[in-house]
């Protein structure tokens, strides 16, 4: 189910032209492999904290934005907006904080 | 049709046991995302079963006995699992923590221990049974945890900068702390001979060695201030330390937020040199022989590996043999090299002397790979 609504939320702007499209499948795979070598596979949490939903209550979805494009400066969390666009981390804050990765 | 009956036959073989085969030239292989191992023959350099049910493997690492017959597990999960690569079975299995991070066996075999970031500490267990023997809590995360000579276990606290040596000689662990190791240590290496433990840090410019031959080891900063004036470059994956670390007469380490490998004397652990890398390096491995040194990178540079002479200091050799390069395992005497290819599903060999490509081999999201003759070499 949230593959789909990925998807869609993948098509719509395509199709309306108007934001760049971000490939869903591939963050996916971002947040699970890479996000998941410090956070772990499962965002369990490992050298980083957490990630899961109750996890990541204390979040509103903009200031998770912003710690995945900008990091937390003094910890492990680096930017990630070099490689990321906002469309990109927009879409990873989403899908972590309503729970995509379970 | 020779070789279609053959691989029909391998291919049907694949779930059914391994029996009555030596073990000396085989080796496992972590599949991250389905929670199992590959069971390989690195002589055939063929897959020959594969063991599941072992739980989340997403950086799982492992540990032979000393008959090389069983492997100890540790995965992510907490689950320490022993398995019999004979007859491709799960012996037993414990949820020991909630969240683990490696671990080590004992040189007598006769004790794992394993490392854990939620509860945190470090627990031991009876190589046999898997009975828990003895449980440390440290209130931190630990990373880097190791065996070393006289049934002593060696380990990190990610949270405090400490290194604690656990003594289990005499049935209990007897504990010397050692603080001052400096910010968020992320791993460590214990070298070959058990001698000097060297803790990477990724809150300070600079690692801390560890003289295990002292009776109350002094941390010794080395490298000191090797990105000093220059900005740290992001880090996407945190760089591993493991006991491949000495290159002819050198100790070859990754930097941290800075795209080079580094160089110290193993016996003054004074600079010898830095090479420059194409990103942030993971694994600097030295080959069994310490001529090369093979490095392969962070997300997003993944695809890479580069190869480092050790009397040059320079690179000698660059491919890309897909995206998602996790893992490297020298054959014992080095003539060859396996690699993980996590995101083309594939292990691939290479031949190290004239680098061509000797096999390719199936496997699911692979990461690490370990060969039996771990069981022998001490930190592995």
């Amino acid at each position: 189910m949230s593959r789909l609504l990925a998807l869609l939320f993948c098509a719509a702007p395509a199709l309306a032209g108007e934001v760049a499209a971000v490939d869903a499948i591939a963050l996916e795979r971002l947040v699970r492999q890479d996000c998941g070598s410090c956070h772990g596979l499962s965002l369990k949490g490992g050298l980083g904290p957490d990630l899961r939903p109750d996890a990541l209550q204390h979040y509103d979805h903009e200031t998770l934005e912003t710690v995945i494009l900008d990091g937390v400066p003094g910890t492990a969390m680096p930017p990630w907006r070099p490689l990321l666009s906002e469309d990109e981390a927009q879409w990873i804050a989403t899908y972590l904080l309503t729970g995509g990765a379970e | 049709m020779k070789r279609a009956v053959l691989f029909l036959t391998l291919t049907l073989l694949i779930p059914v046991s391994v029996k009555a085969q030596p073990t000396g030239d085989l080796g496992l292989v972590v599949e991250r995302a389905s929670g199992s191992l590959l069971i390989v023959d690195q002589s055939e350099r063929a897959r020959i079963g594969r063991i599941t049910g072992l739980g989340d493997l997403s950086h799982a690492s492992l540990v032979y006995s000393p008959d090389q017959q069983f492997a100890y597990v540790f995965g992510r999960d907490g689950g320490l699992t022993k398995v019999d690569i004979l007859s491709g079975e799960i012996i037993a299995r414990v949820m020991q923590a909630g969240n683990s991070i490696g671990g080590a066996i004992s040189d007598d075999g006769k004790l794992v221990a394993v490392s854990n970031y939620e509860p945190g500490g470090v627990r031991i267990f009876n190589a046999g049974t898997l009975a828990m023997v003895a449980d440390i809590p440290t209130s931190s995360k630990t990373i880097g945890l190791v065996d070393a000579p006289g049934n002593r276990f060696v380990f990190t606290l990610w949270d405090k900068g400490e290194t604690w040596i656990a003594d289990m000689s005499g049935g209990s662990p007897q504990i010397i702390r050692i603080t001052g190791m400096g910010e968020n240590p992320y791993d460590a290496l214990i070298t070959g001979d058990g001698r000097t433990y060297i803790a990477g840090l990724f809150g300070d410019d600079h690692l801390t060695a560890l003289d295990l031959w002292q009776d109350i080891p002094q941390p010794r900063a080395i490298l000191q201030g090797y990105a000093a004036g220059r900005d740290g470059l992001p880090v996407y994956k945190m760089p591993h330390l493991e006991g491949w670390a000495l290159a002819g007469t050198d100790f070859v380490l990754p930097a941290v937020g800075q795209h080079e490998v580094l160089w110290v004397d193993a016996r003054s652990l004074t600079e010898t040199g830095r090479t420059p890398t194409h990103g942030q390096p993971v694994f600097a491995m030295a080959r069994p022989d310490g001529r090369h040194v093979w490095v392969n990178f962070a997300h997003p540079l993944n695809d890479t590996i580069q190869v480092l002479d050790t009397l040059t200091k320079e690179v000698i050799h660059e491919f890309k043999p897909g995206p998602g390069v996790l893992h490297m395992e020298f054959t014992p005497r080095g003539h060859e090299v396996w690699l993980s290819v996590r995101d083309a599903g594939k292990i691939m060999i290479y031949d190290t002397e004239t680098f061509e490509k000797l096999r390719e081999i199936d496997a699911e999201s692979p990461s690490g790979i370990f060969f039996t003759a771990r069981a022998h070499k001490t930190g592995l």
